[in-house]
């Protein structure tokens, strides 16, 4: 189900004007945001389809970068995301996409650490699928399915067998359930990623936990309110 | 969720003797493992914010940022004060409330998506009108918002709710939908008497295209919300006066998925046709780049 309770429908609050073209953008530039996990000091947001079409009337593109900032949707200092971007020190730039795209409603965001850098830190491609509600598909190249939703955690390892089955008794151990769990490859025993939504919050220790294992990269959280 | 049709939803509901609000509240903390008090309050917080948008529309300055619409609900109260409308004093009641509400959304103001922000006057507008027409309570309207989100659940996992995917009638034709269904639940229908009322609303928009003059949720989408609002009341009143859908509602929704699916790119919320592309239209789109220069 694409949509999957009563608030996905009525709701979010927000500012207006569009809900897939603010409310979801600025929910796919959180959720870089918060996989990030800080400011970067430059932003390349290209839209795709719909988005390109009409991003300066809806706001997309201040939206998206609200959301970089860690705004919420009902956040009303979203109108002036630009603004504050500049304060604050990161330097967005909005591009218009060409080539295939997943949804008529795409952002891509590449996110560099530093103004001068040639090669984004990270990659993220979202879609806003209406209402409000986004699905983030893909991650640093990784192939994924998230909705930000729910508690999330973002986890890249060493493509080994039994690194699911670590995850999943840390998990267990934890009493958290695993809603969704997509899992995606570079190649055969290179780089992995796992993305699972979760039906409980996670607690403080996990990240040390799963870190210390060498074949864990990265340990990410993401959970848009 | 337990049900994944409206045929489903009635059904459920009406086995388990509630209203259709009342048994999707009961569904909702299931799926989420929260008390039904907590998902009640959030619900009653969104209400009260819908609430507050009507207020401002009424009464603040709603210019939008192109300046190309505001103050027409205001225009409408004015007018049915000042004379007997065609409508009468019910309907156009409703009709100024969703203007008012979607003119906050398109100068920035806070709203709640009811299913999306382009169609965000539609279910504020009849329930305001009715509860105070009618005198229910906040917590009659709580539930409805329950019985909306129920029937648009259905809608959106079956077929669509944004206007880049399926068009207008994805936006305003389903929020028009959930406000006759949860309007007739929150008059005392059964449960599968107020699902008739989301097919004859749906009918009624199909086909409708997104297309937005300049890309904005301005023109004609503002508009559209007082008419929403207006058909969303005709078809609750077929609904309890005993009219059904012959088409049942879930194979209308169906067909909405069918006719988006087939509508072309220039009519999905790309101003690419449509209205936007009028010679107007097109004037407009001009206007609004030089402006930006």
């Amino acid at each position: 189900m694409r949509f999957k309770d009563v608030f996905s429908i009525i709701g979010p609050p927000m500012i207006g004007p569009s809900s897939s073209h603010t409310a979801g953008a600025a929910r796919i530039g959180r959720a870089a945001r918060q996989l990030f996990g800080r400011l970067p000091q430059r932003a390349d947001v290209i839209f795709y389809g719909s988005f390109a079409a009409t991003y300066e009337g809806h706001g997309t593109y201040a939206a998206v970068v609200g959301g970089l900032l860690d705004m919420a949707t009902d956040d009303v200092r979203l109108p002036d995301s630009l603004d504050i971007a500049m304060q604050e020190g990161m330097q967005p730039e909005a591009i218009t996409g060409k080539g295939l795209y997943p949804h008529p409603n795409t952002a891509e965001l590449h996110l560099y650490e530093n103004s001068e850098d040639e090669e984004p830190a990270f990659t993220l491609v979202g879609t806003s699928i209406g209402g409000g509600n986004i699905e983030i598909v893909s991650i640093d190249g990784f192939k994924v399915k998230m909705t930000g939703n729910y508690p999330t955690l973002v986890i890249q390892n060493a493509d080994a067998p039994g690194m699911i089955a670590i995850v999943a008794r840390l998990l267990q151990h934890h009493g958290i359930n695993i809603g969704t769990m997509t899992v995606d490859r570079k190649s055969r025993s290179g780089e992995a990623m796992m993305v699972l939504e979760t039906d409980e919050d996670f607690p403080p220790t996990l990240r040390g936990e799963l870190a210390a294992y060498a074949e864990i990269h990265t340990v990410r959280f993401v959970h848009i309110t | 969720m337990h049900f994944r049709t409206l045929r489903q939803l009635s059904e459920q509901a009406e086995a388990a003797g509630l209203s259709i609000g009342r048994y999707m509240l009961k569904e909702q903390a299931e799926e989420t493992g929260k008390s039904p008090e907590e998902e009640f309050q959030q619900m009653a917080a969104y209400y009260g914010i819908m609430k507050e948008a009507v207020q401002r529309g009424l009464t603040e300055d709603t210019t939008s940022r192109s300046g190309l619409t505001g103050q027409d609900a205001k225009r409408i109260m004015a007018y049915r004060e000042a004379k007997d409308s065609l409508l009468g004093a019910d309907a156009s009641l409703a009709m100024g409330y969703a203007l008012a509400v979607s003119e906050v959304n398109a100068s920035m103001g806070r709203i709640i998506a009811t299913p999306t922000a382009g169609s965000c006057g539609i279910i504020p507008g009849v329930f305001l009108s009715c509860q105070e027409r009618f005198g229910w309570s906040d917590e009659d309207m709580t539930y409805g918002l329950f019985a909306a989100g129920a029937i648009g659940y259905v809608i959106a996992n079956n077929s669509f709710v944004s206007g880049a995917e399926g068009g207008c009638q994805a936006e305003v034709g389903s929020a028009i939908g959930m406000a006759a269904g949860a309007l007739a639940d929150v008059r005392g229908a059964k449960p599968t008497q107020a699902i008739h009322a989301v097919g004859l609303a749906l009918k009624n928009s199909l086909g409708l295209v997104c297309d937005p003059v300049g890309g904005l949720v301005e023109v004609p989408c503002i508009v559209r919300n007082g008419f929403g609002a207006v058909t969303a009341l005709a078809a609750a009143d077929m609904a309890l006066a005993g009219v059904r859908s012959v088409i049942p509602s879930d194979e209308v929704v169906q067909v909405m998925l069918e006719v988006g699916s087939a509508m072309p790119d220039t009519l999905r919320e790309t101003a690419g046709g449509g209205l936007a592309q009028t010679p107007t239209g097109k004037r407009i789109m001009e206007d609004l780049r030089r402006k930006k220069k």
